[in-house]
């Protein structure tokens, strides 16, 4: 009797603002959008790096060489016929041995964002799972799983990568394996922190309430309040993939001849710079520097943007 | 106090048993070993060979053993590539480099950075704010293996002020550059973390009554405001610590300064499992022990935590 009255009075109060909101309401993400088109640095970023990633895409239209094409005729001379020019269709001049480098930066560059975009997404997928579940959950689960994290963590992992890269070969699923392996670390702490704070929320006992499974809790009513800050850590993750495929690449473990990235560019640049032929070096580091930058400002932007009470 | 640091300890030393298990594992599951080559060697010699290594006992044994002699003799063992030479002969040879230019990178990084986040945070929207901050957001995305070759280009190819490489026993132009090379993208994050965490100290009330009572502004800044700025920070030296333990290799790849991360590429490649297996545990326990460190250090400073 006493609850089908609270029922009532429940219904009542809920018809009553539905009549309210005749006007239009602004989610969350109108409102983070509008926050973010309002910061410079960050909507100027986001322009530039929407043109480099275009420009990896019709750039190879635009190549007269392959990236893996010898150019014979600069082969010994690559300092005085193997520097910048549109004539010789070398528009970012040829590397060592004379392989056209513009053709080459654009693979580099479309590699080092395919890597943090992956191991991006993974520490997305399984970092969010991982960190909802023990947030969730709680008591020992949730120690026993992050002191597991905290193993992890402060094991030195670039050189059980690098181990891993010597022992079982070079390889792309290698490379992805690895940067998997220590991806979701962090963003499993961010998700669990989160996570407890919902969890006590009213929405969630409602839906606990009305009997739904743990598991249905988790997926239905906490990931998806979860969403912005997992934006926000997925973009600022982006960069440090790209850094740490860059160092591996660095040190020549990453990806394999004819095949290369920007820190394996960079790298080769690095040593043959002394020769003069600076643009090895200048325009992979360009590249290089341009997508850090911009992913760092995109996603200090979007912490503003989603997060402004966060600062 | 104690029992903190023992509660630590106890996650501590299981880590590095993990990470001892780990390496020793991918070792083990690596195809082939050092001592098969090109020319077939008769099974007797192999046998001998694998008989003074140790290796012809079971694996569970073996593993026993290496950690036995790892944590009580504090011994590596022989190097698999070099006859003549243990793997503790190799990191005494290496270790003095790096630890050398590391800690000048390390104090560098810590010192400057906080001073740099200061004298930010103090004058804020001054010149020397907009520079700093100009400085840092610039500084952050340029990883040591970029900053190298900058300023070889710089400072050897250009100004010819200081050499390329080498080592040299530690000259101070041999030095420099490694250590401004290691130190700069952490100096810029630590000078940036203690900006921020600087301004929303500076902006509390308890700030505003030491202003009050009319202490001067030195004062305010070292002796109230300093302190609890500093705690992002210190939980941020860990971070730098791994990060310069990993630049290392970069370091004396590109120097040649001859520092264990050399030792660590050269042994990687020459497939001296032993060399790698000792130098990742070395480095392992350096990590976890800096990070032991940190910690008691952040309750230390930090007043709330009781311990």
């Amino acid at each position: 009797m006493l609850a089908d009255r609270r029922i009532d009075t429940l219904a009542g109060a809920k018809a009553a603002p539905v009549v309210v909101v005749a006007t239009k309401g602004r989610s969350l993400w109108m409102d983070a959008g509008r926050r973010f088109m309002r910061n410079r640095a960050a909507l100027i970023s986001l322009i530039v790096l929407l043109a480099v990633v275009v420009f990896t895409i019709v750039g190879p239209l635009l190549a007269r060489w392959s990236i893996e094409k010898i150019d014979w005729s600069v082969m010994g001379a690559v300092l005085t016929k193997g520097n910048p020019s549109i004539a010789t269709g070398h528009y970012f001049g040829t590397d060592e041995v004379g392989r056209d480098l513009y053709s080459r930066v654009i693979q580099g560059t479309q590699i080092s964002l395919l890597v943090g975009i992956v191991g991006s997404l993974i520490a997305v997928l399984v970092g969010t799972i991982y960190g909802a579940i023990a947030g969730y959950f709680g008591g020992r689960l949730d120690s026993v799983m992050m002191r597991l994290v905290d193993i992890i963590y402060s094991i030195p992992y670039m050189f059980i990568l690098i181990l891993l890269l010597i022992i079982f070969g070079r390889s792309f699923i290698m490379l992805f394996v690895g940067i998997g392996l220590v991806s979701w670390l962090g963003m499993s702490r961010v998700v669990r922190g989160q996570t407890m704070t919902l969890r006590n929320r009213e929405f969630v006992e409602a839906a606990v309430a009305t009997g739904s499974k743990p598991l249905a809790v988790i997926f239905r009513h906490i990931v998806p309040n979860l969403l912005g800050i997992v934006v926000i850590y997925a973009t600022l993750l982006i960069p440090e993939m790209i850094l740490l495929e860059s160092f591996i690449s660095f040190l020549g473990l990453g990806v394999q001849e004819p095949n290369t990235s920007l820190g394996a560019l960079i790298s080769e640049g690095a040593r043959t710079m002394q020769y003069g032929t600076i643009w090895q070096l200048a325009f992979p580091l360009a590249f290089f520097v341009v997508i850090l930058f911009t992913f760092f400002f995109v996603g200090d932007g979007l912490r503003d943007a989603l997060d402004p009470k966060d600062r | 106090m104690i029992a903190f640091i023992l509660r630590r300890l106890a996650v501590a030393i299981p880590t590095l048993l993990v990470l001892v298990i780990i390496s020793f594992i991918l070792m083990k599951l690596a195809p082939g070993n050092p001592f098969i080559g090109e020319k077939t060697v008769p099974q007797a010699v192999l046998d001998n060979i694998y008989a003074r290594y140790g290796l012809d006992k079971p694996e569970w044994q073996q593993l026993l053993e290496y950690v036995y002699n790892v944590v009580f003799r504090f011994d590596f063992g022989p190097s698999f590539q070099y006859r003549d030479r243990t793997v503790n002969d190799i990191i005494a040879q290496g270790f003095p480099v790096t630890f050398t230019y590391g800690a000048w990178a390390f104090l560098v990084a810590t010192l400057v950075g906080v001073a740099l986040g200061v004298v930010a945070a103090v004058r804020q929207n001054s010149w020397l704010d907009y520079l700093s901050v100009g400085f840092t957001v610039g500084a952050q995305v340029i990883p040591n293996f970029v900053m190298a070759p900058i300023l070889v280009l710089v400072f050897t190819l250009w100004l010819r002020w200081l050499p390329g490489g080498g080592w040299n026993n530690g000259n101070w132009t041999n030095v420099i550059m490694p250590v401004i090379a290691l130190a700069t993208s952490y100096l810029a994050s630590i000078a940036r973390i203690t900006r921020s965490s600087m301004l929303e100290v500076l902006g509390s009330n308890y700030i505003r009554t030491a202003r009050a009572k009319g202490l001067p502004n030195w004062q305010v800044i070292f002796g109230h405001a300093l302190r609890p700025a500093l705690l992002p920070v210190v939980s941020y030296l860990g971070p730098v610590f791994v990060g310069m333990v990993t630049g290392s290799v970069v370091i004396d790849l590109y120097f040649s300064t001859g520092g264990i991360g050399q030792a660590f590429v050269n042994s990687a490649l020459n497939r001296d499992y032993s060399t790698i297996l000792g130098i990742t545990i070395l480095l392992g326990a350096l990590t976890i022990a800096a990070n032991l460190v940190v910690d008691i250090l952040y309750a230390w400073i930090d007043p709330k935590i009781q311990l």
